[in-house]
């Protein structure tokens, strides 16, 4: 297993289209980072290109110590398993999965006992002999992972393979990779536009947007210190609730909807600075009015069962309240947020006004 | 589409049936003529009833031929005709089915060109390039010879049109999935696109057999010897006779092998055939 690290990393297409615009990153031995971001963020590009299959415009690559721009995708010692599997239709499971080490002279016994460990580790043992298409989906799913396995590679590749998928087996899947990779320990790289799958099965996410790295982190620093508008909105659902305000007082910031208080120790502000605020939903609560409260008049609600979103508006910006379903929903018309929950950004700029992030973020 | 009406499917086969009759007939009497004398044709007379010489016949067609006019038995046409459709088939797949690989999967200068190229050639069959091709297969010493039957014929428009369009289905992830694999392009080609074109070879081989079988003109002007002539200029010279009496039977006889063999390519194939055409693999 190997650490991948880019350096600047550039990818230009035809009609001058920037689709990854500098993207520096460290991918540590062992580890699993999720490249997170809405579709056309680039994400995809930077994995083919890690894969070798999109060329590099400018910028290095370097896998397990080797610079790979000029390297070909079979010489890479990487694995990828694509969205929709890329199985050969015509060949047998074992096949599929011994074909790659066929091609690369791996004597037939040592590939007989590879094709059986893995397929043994993924359950797809009984199904050696059939073709693709007379599997399921998850089946296919780990055959394609299965053929990556056996190569045994320096790092695996994911490109949203669990996008094809209905969302019980979804689930599943994730768990089952996440579980695979703390058995195998295998440098991964996965690229998915979905939160939450990001958020359970990293050890670093890497949000992206427009072809930048937006933030680098652990999940939960990701979800609890967004260092950005972006990262802000796009991970956590229901999305973080914005809204424009001014800072009055040390601690103090006025928005249209009444003043909140804010922790003063975390955030580089002046008074009377022009500030977005940011509250999770799952950080309002009701309460009476009062000072330190933002009204809120309420407009509809969805149940979710456990939860229950309240939709509605506070002055001109509307916000969401999510609340336990079993928690006493009152006719309060007020809101109150702890002041260490309160985020604050750069309205022009969309980055988080925090003193420790501030200047690192990219 | 299911239906409950009593007599729904009564008028549907009635036509059908009657479509049957038209083709069937005249094989059917073809069939009968090959079984008489050869005076009784002669004489005005079609028999729709089986006559007693079908293996005389039969045999005289085959081993001896007719006593006048082709002077070859029609077994050795038989042969000529199988081996002149065979390499055109087989040569029209090989060669369109690596131009087709070349068009799509390479990138090279002036690759659509060729391909425009290829495709303008659909509006040149060899009825229309006869002259030039004639010339060219005569200086090259190719006249009398298979390779003049086939080789000007082998070139192909339509099926690398064929496969282009069938190697444009293939999803491109199964290419990075072979590159990644360590499947260089020949590996590529040998290992994933030519199984999954079986049934399109099959489909084509087909169709492409009964175009060489049928071949009319070009064997005509290439041929002049009588031991290469093919089986369909051989009925031909059957009946054209000016003071000879032309052998009916003889010639029912020919007509009759001459289309066993289409039809064996198709009914053998016919299941890969279908498939071919309708369905793919993936």
């Amino acid at each position: 297993m190997a650490s991948v690290t880019l350096e600047n990393v550039r990818k230009v297409y035809a009609g001058n289209v920037e689709a990854v615009k500098g993207v520096s990153l460290v991918i540590p031995n062992n580890s699993f980072t999720v490249l997170l971001g809405p579709s056309g963020c680039g994400k995809s590009t930077l994995l083919r290109m890690i894969a070798g299959l999109e060329t590099i415009t400018s910028g290095t690559i370097v896998i397990g110590g080797k610079v790979v721009n000029e390297v070909e995708p079979a010489d890479r010692d990487i694995a990828m398993v694509f969205q929709n599997y890329a199985l050969y239709p015509h060949m047998s499971v074992y096949d599929n999965m011994a074909y790659g080490l066929r091609n690369r002279g791996v004597a037939k016994d040592q590939i007989e006992v590879r094709v059986a460990e893995a397929a043994k580790l993924l359950g797809i043992d009984g199904f050696l002999k059939r073709k693709p298409r007379e599997l399921s989906g998850g089946q296919r799913q780990r055959v394609a992972m299965g053929r990556a396995i056996v190569r045994e590679p320096q790092a695996f590749l994911f490109d949203e393979p669990l996008s094809n998928l209905d969302a019980k087996l979804r689930v599943q899947m994730r768990i089952e990779i996440r579980g695979l990779h703390n058995r195998l320990k295998a440098t991964s790289i996965f690229v998915t536009h979905d939160q939450v799958e990001a958020m359970t099965l990293a050890d670093t996410v890497v949000v992206m947007n427009q072809g930048r790295i937006e933030q680098v982190g652990v999940p939960t620093e990701v979800y609890r210190r967004p260092a950005t508008q972006f990262v802000a909105t796009f991970i956590g659902s229901p999305a973080m609730n914005l809204m424009p305000g001014r800072v009055t007082a040390a601690g103090v910031v006025e928005t249209s909807g009444g003043r909140i208080a804010f922790d003063p120790v975390l955030f580089d502000v002046a008074d009377g600075q022009q500030v977005e605020v940011g509250i999770r939903p799952e950080d309002l609560q009701f309460a009476t009015p009062g000072d330190g409260r933002l009204s809120f008049a309420r407009a509809f609600v969805e149940e979710l069962g456990a939860t229950r979103l309240i939709h509605g508006t506070s002055g001109s910006a509307s916000l969401v309240v999510a609340v336990a379903a079993a928690a006493h929903d009152g006719p309060s018309e007020s809101l109150a947020a702890d002041a260490s929950s309160v985020h604050l950004f750069d309205p022009a700029s969309g980055k988080s006004l925090r003193r420790d992030i501030r200047g690192t973020s990219t | 589409m299911v239906e409950h009406r009593r007599f729904g499917n009564l008028f549907a086969y009635a036509i059908l049936s009657i479509g049957v009759l038209i083709v069937a007939f005249p094989v059917y009497l073809c069939l009968i003529g090959s079984t008489h004398e050869q005076s009784v044709i002669a004489n005005g007379q079609m028999p729709i009833t089986p006559g007693g010489l079908f293996f005389e016949t039969y045999y005289k067609t085959l081993f001896v031929g007719t006593s006048g006019t082709t002077r070859e038995p029609v077994s050795g046409m038989l042969l000529n005709s199988f081996v002149m459709a065979s390499v055109i088939a087989i040569g029209k797949i090989a060669i369109s089915i690596l131009s087709a690989y070349a068009v799509v999967y390479f990138k090279f200068p002036f690759r659509m060109t060729a391909f425009w190229l290829i495709f303008m050639t659909l509006m040149l069959p060899v009825e229309v390039r006869i002259y030039p091709t004639y010339k060219i297969a005569a200086d090259l010493k190719m006249l009398d010879s298979y390779a003049g039957l086939t080789i000007p014929l082998i070139a192909s428009a339509t099926a690398t049109l064929f496969f282009r369009q069938f190697f444009m289905t293939i999803p491109d992830e199964l290419i990075e999935a072979s590159k990644l694999d360590g499947a260089g392009p020949w590996r590529f080609f040998k290992d994933t696109v030519l199984p999954l074109s079986k049934t399109n070879i099959a489909a084509l081989f087909v169709i492409l057999f009964i175009y060489g079988w049928n071949q009319y003109l070009w064997p005509l002007l290439i041929t002049t010897r009588d031991d290469m002539q093919t089986i369909v200029i051989g009925i031909k010279k059957m009946i054209v006779t000016a003071d000879a009496l032309t052998e009916w039977n003889v010639v029912m006889a020919t007509a009759m092998l001459a289309m066993l063999p289409p039809v064996a390519v198709v009914i053998l194939m016919q299941r890969w055939f279908v498939k071919g055409l309708v369905e793919t693999e993936k």
